[in-house]
Parts: C-alpha cells; sequence; structure tokens
C-alpha cells in the first residue's frame, strides 16, 4: 500500500467535509448569518474584542490547538494498524471535530463571546459548571504529566535534539526582546529566527549531549522530567511577552514548515505502508481497539480543548459569524491533516514489518518515538536529507510543542489554584509562587505516581487523558445540542456525536478499571475512578439537560 | 519594486504582526496597566505622605495625569479621592 494513496484519500476525504458538510452544518443548522453584529464589532475594545482577518484568526486557532497531542494519540493507536486510526482521524474530523469546534464558535459568538465554561453554567446549569472545572484541571494536569514524560523520553531517545531544543529557547528569548522593544521588525526577525533555530538542528546532532545514568539516585529519565517541570515553573511565571509569545510564534511557522517537509516527502518519495491493514497479532497486554481507539485518539478526530480555544479566545475576534465555518471547521481539517501526517510517519516510515513490530512492542510503545523514527526516513527518503539531521528536526518539533502546551497549561493550573485559594480564603494559595509549585507538585506525583520511579511509564495515563478530554468535548456539545433544540432545530448532528463519545468514554473507563484492578494498580484505579465519577456526572447532567429542553416548547430566538 | 507588490508585502507585514500580536493583546494591555499605576503612584506619592525624593519633577506631571487619576484610584480600590485637597469625584 503506498502512502501516496492513504495520504489522497485523508485530505480528499476532509476536504470534501469542508466543502460540503461543513456547509451544510453552517447553513442549515447553524444558521450562520453575515448581518448577525458578532461580540468583536459589538464589544469593540482594541484588547479583548478586536474584529480579526479570517486568515489570520484561523492561524492562531489551528496553531493553539495543534500541538503535541494529535502526533501522540495517532502514534499509539497505529498499534492496531493503520486503518483504524485512519478511519477515526478522518471521519472523526468530518463528523466530530469539525462540528464541534465550529458549534463551539457559534455558540459563544451568539452568547457574547463567552467561554463554554461560563455557557454551560447558564444553558445547563450550575452544578453542570462545577464538573466542567474539575474536568478542565484533570485534563491540564494530565496533558502536563504526560508531556514532561514525553520530551523526556525524545531527549533520552535522540541526544543530539538536546542542544536545539534548549537553544531554541534563548532563540526565542532573543526574539521576544527584538519585538518588543522594536528593535528589528516582524519580517526580518522570523527569518533570522528560522535560520537560528535550523542552524542549532543541523548542528545538534554533532553535540549530542546525554545526562549521566544516575544522578543522585535518579535516572536520567527522571532527571529530565524534573527538570523539564523547573524549566516549565519558570516560565510559567515570566510576562507572557518574554518567551511564551515569541515561542508561540517559533511553533507556528515550525508547524506549517512541518507538515508541508512531511507531505511533500512522502510525495517525492512515496513510501510503503509496512504497517498491517489491521494488526491481528498486537502485543500481549494490548487492550481491545472497541472503545480504546477512540479515547487514544483524541486530537485529531474530537478534543474537547478546542472548546476551550474557540470560545474564550476566538470568538471574541469573529469579523462576521461565517467566518465561524472556515475557522473552527478548516482548524479541525487542518489538525487532521497533522494527525494524518503522524500516521504515516509510524506507519510506512519502517523499512519492513519486522522493523515496525520492533517499535510497537506493548501499548503505549511507539508514540512519538515511533513519529520521529518514521517521519525521519521518509523526509531522508523523499529530501535526500541525513536522517540524523531530520529525525532531530522532528524532535525538535514535537518537543516544542509539547513544551509550549506545558507552559501554559501549568500556567492555567496556577489560575484555577489561585482561584481555588480566594474562593477559600487561603491568602498564601492566590499568590503566584506558591500555586505554581502546588500545581507542580501535582503533575510531578502524576508522572511519578503512574510510571515508578523513573517515570517512564507515564504514558500509561494517555488513554485517560483521551477520556478527560473527550468529556470535555461531550459537555460543549451539550452546550450546542440544547441550543440547537431551544431554536426548534435538528439536533441530531450534534446529539448523535455526544452520545458516541459518552457511550466509548464510560465503556473505556470500566474496561481501563478492570485492566488496573487485575494490574494492582492503585493509583491508577483512584485516578480511573476519579474520571469515571466526574464522566457520570456529565452523563447525568446531560441527559437532565436534554429532558428538560426536548419537554419545553421551542423559543423564539 | 513595483507599487503592486510593495503594497502586497506590506499588507504581508501587517497581517503577520497581527498573527504575533492579537493571542497576547490583553495580557500586554494588563502588564503595560500595571506599570502605570506604579508610575501614577510615584507621581501622587508625597501627597499621600510618602517622601519622593524627585517630588520637583512629578509635580509638573500631575496637571497632564489628572485625567487618569480617577480611574487610578478606583482601581485600586479607593472608591473616593484619597486626597483632602483634590477631589475628581
Amino acid at each position: 500500500m503506498s502512502a501516496i494513496v492513504l495520504l489522497l484519500l485523508g485530505l480528499g476525504g476532509m476536504a470534501a467535509g469542508y466543502l460540503f458538510y461543513s456547509r451544510f452544518i453552517a447553513t442549515r443548522i447553524y444558521k450562520l448569518d453575515p448581518n448577525f453584529r458578532t461580540p468583536a464589532h459589538e464589544f469593540e475594545d482594541g484588547v479583548d474584542f478586536v474584529p480579526t482577518n479570517r486568515f489570520v484568526l484561523w492561524g492562531h486557532h489551528f496553531t493553539s490547538v495543534a500541538g503535541a497531542a494529535p502526533i501522540v494519540g495517532p502514534a499509539i493507536a497505529v498499534i492496531w494498524g493503520w486503518l483504524p486510526a485512519f478511519l477515526w482521524v478522518v471521519f472523526g474530523t468530518i463528523f466530530f471535530a469539525g462540528v464541534h469546534d465550529s458549534g463551539a464558535l457559534w455558540a459563544s459568538v451568539r452568547n457574547r463571546a463567552k467561554s463554554v465554561g461560563a455557557l454551560t453554567g447558564e444553558v445547563v446549569g450550575r452544578r453542570a459548571r462545577t464538573v466542567f472545572m474539575i474536568v478542565i484541571f484533570l485534563v491540564l494536569l494530565m496533558v502536563n504529566a504526560v508531556f514532561g514524560v514525553v520530551i523526556a523520553k525524545l531527549l533520552i531517545n535522540n541526544p543530539g535534539a538536546v542542544v536545539p531544543v534548549w537553544g531554541a529557547i534563548a532563540v526565542a528569548l532573543v526574539i521576544g526582546q527584538l519585538i518588543y522593544r522594536r528593535v528589528i521588525g516582524l519580517g526580518v526577525v522570523s527569518v533570522v529566527g528560522v535560520i537560528a533555530l535550523y542552524s542549532l538542528i543541523y548542528v545538534g546532532p554533532q553535540v549530542p549531549v546525554e545526562l549521566p545514568e544516575q544522578v543522585m539516585g535518579l535516572s536520567a529519565n527522571a532527571s529530565w522530567i524534573l527538570l523539564l517541570f523547573g524549566y516549565a515553573a519558570i516560565a510559567s511565571l515570566l510576562p507572557v511577552w518574554v518567551l511564551l509569545q515569541p515561542r508561540d510564534y517559533i511553533n507556528g511557522l515550525q508547524l506549517f514548515v512541518g507538515l508541508i517537509l512531511l507531505y511533500g516527502a512522502v510525495l517525492i518519495g512515496n513510501p510503503k505502508v509496512v504497517a498491517p491493514m489491521i494488526n491481528h497479532d498486537v502485543p500481549a497486554g494490548t487492550p481491545s481497539l472497541l472503545p480504546l481507539l477512540f479515547v487514544t485518539i483524541a486530537c485529531g478526530a474530537i478534543s474537547g480543548f478546542h472548546g476551550l480555544v474557540a470560545s474564550g479566545t476566538s470568538s471574541k475576534q469573529l469579523d462576521k459569524e461565517p467566518d465561524a465555518r472556515f475557522v473552527g471547521y478548516f482548524g479541525a481539517v487542518g489538525e487532521g491533516a497533522l494527525a494524518l501526517a503522524a500516521i504515516i510517519a509510524a506507519t510506512a516510515g519502517f523499512a519492513t514489518l519486522a522493523d515496525w513490530q520492533a517499535v510497537y512492542t506493548a501499548f503505549g510503545d511507539g508514540s512519538l518515538t515511533a513519529f520521529v523514527n518514521g517521519g525521519a526516513n521518509i523526509l531522508a527518503g523523499g529530501t535526500g536529507m541525513d536522517v540524523g539531521v531530520a529525525a532531530t528536526l522532528l524532535t525538535v518539533m514535537a518537543a516544542l510543542f509539547a513544551g509550549t502546551t506545558m507552559d501554559t497549561g501549568l500556567r492555567l493550573q496556577r489560575y484555577i489554584f489561585q482561584e481555588w485559594g480566594e474562593i477559600y480564603q487561603q491568602k498564601w494559595l492566590t499568590r503566584p509562587l506558591p500555586a505554581t509549585l502546588l500545581a507542580v507538585a501535582s503533575c510531578l506525583l502524576l508522572a511519578f505516581g503512574a510510571g515508578g520511579a523513573d517515570g517512564s511509564g507515564g504514558l500509561l495515563i494517555w488513554p485517560l487523558f483521551g477520556t478527560t478530554n473527550q468529556l470535555l468535548a461531550g459537555l460543549t456539545l451539550l452546550v450546542i445540542t440544547i441550543m440547537l433544540v431551544k431554536r426548534g432545530r435538528p439536533a441530531i448532528y450534534t446529539l448523535a456525536p455526544l452520545v458516541f463519545l459518552l457511550v466509548m468514554t464510560l465503556y473505556a473507563l470500566l474496561i481501563q478499571l478492570k485492566s488496573f484492578y487485575d494490574k494492582s494498580d492503585w493509583f491508577l484505579l483512584g485516578l480511573d475512578l476519579v474520571v469515571l465519577v466526574a464522566a457520570l456526572l456529565v452523563t447525568l447532567e446531560c441527559a437532565a439537560a436534554l429532558k428538560r429542553a426536548f419537554n419545553a416548547p421551542p423559543e423564539r430566538i | 519594486m513595483p507599487g503592486k507588490t510593495r503594497l502586497f508585502f506590506r499588507r504581508l507585514g501587517e497581517l503577520g504582526a497581527q498573527y504575533y500580536n492579537a493571542p497576547y493583546r490583553a495580557a500586554i494591555a494588563r502588564a503595560k496597566r500595571d506599570e502605570e499605576d506604579l508610575f501614577m503612584l510615584l507621581v501622587f506619592a508625597e501627597m499621600m505622605g510618602v517622601p519622593n525624593p524627585a517630588a520637583w519633577s512629578t509635580l509638573e506631571l500631575q496637571p497632564l495625569l489628572m485625567d487618569r487619576f480617577h480611574d487610578w484610584h478606583t482601581r485600586m480600590g479607593m472608591e473616593r479621592s484619597p486626597l483632602d485637597h483634590f477631589r475628581c469625584c
């Protein structure tokens, strides 16, 4: 099977989804109205509410939702073979993610650009809002812990990437200062920044850095995790323009460069997909495809995190309501394209089936390492780049995405702790430093608690992360569905994905509960129970809210 | 460069700057406001009994900053003007 066929089928499917299905959803279901006065115009203040060009807005939306998660999920899920992952990413993007993302934008724009959290409180009820806060906290906690573990693994796997990964931070610091102090224009800075970054990537493999195997009784992996969280804690306390803003910008450029290179290399090199279509011979201990596939790939098929971005920030800048289709739906298509690239890299980047099987030896193995190694082979085959440099390039790309998510995630966790400090009148907790330390401690507890003293098993919580992320998506879909029912419009296009997600999430949580019990992994069992309780609460809220909405006569809105 | 191309690049630069700045507008506006609040405190320090060695220079700035004075003291949690000898509300 040629990878080009996979690429064309996938991109073609998603493009058709955008051209036809999204038009249907936008005009017949959400009824996006070009004459509706969006909050960006109604409350224009030059700061939060600014009517923004839709291409710029799409660029943000896409780069803030597409990070390491749509790479990790698919790169783990191809263990069941390429077909299930491929189908879920393509159909998930068309019927789930696109509808969810553009719907979140629409719902927010129609409600004075409020965030999904606030909307849940208003449309569904106050109890649901509390559940929403808990789910968000769990998502952030897990994503930080997992990404710490993932980057540590990448750095050990490819010592040549250590210099460029940390060097990129220096590049971002310099760029940030140059732009903030208006020394030179953005165009020049971008070119200089990209050249500096890629020279680091080129130099990296010649100066590999490896941590000693044991430092004060800690393995190299554990030391990297501690270092990464130390970095993220400091970064999250800095003003945004110092590091986060220029880093985000570089990541955005990297994302486009990376996608173009990978897709270009596939088209030129035409690698063969060596992984089986459906893997009948999965390694022992691999959970069953149904329902785990649907929580292993969250970002890339549907992800609740998008709703947060769509409703919190993008909706305040939407110039015209119909732009929601381009920004939301096409943003989801962009992420689907990244997930597709990850699938191709992790299935077609190996010379033989045996090579592929040597990487996928257990569930959770593979992941970013498979993406980097496979992708590097494809890049080398297609562009003639040195394999070492190609691997470093992809490692840097993945590590930068994950690192930025970590420092944003820690920042958000800190805000949540600070808010709790205010609610419960604990003055010490409202200060940034203690709140950050508490956030870091909770992430470290999870990373090491799940993976043992060397933190190597942290990827075990990946499906749990997927589950919480799907719960978040479920809540957003619930808000959209209720709004549709109240307007007397067909609700099936959001209700069906909602029911599907809830069923798969609950099913996956129960399956995992049993497997953690069998392994006597009490830590993860406890975590699973917490998520399960949240999932049940969400399901009950959904049932109650939908019943209320269907029984009430439709309003004239 | 012909006019059209130059216009295209200028437009591209504008969009790029928007792309860089838009997500952080609010955070930066907040940081700027914090900095200006501190500056207000320095300028009006002497009036509130805080000795200020640069009082001679800051006195000159006071009339220029009067417009912002009301916003500042309300933001600082003082409903009424904290100064006895001049009121703004």
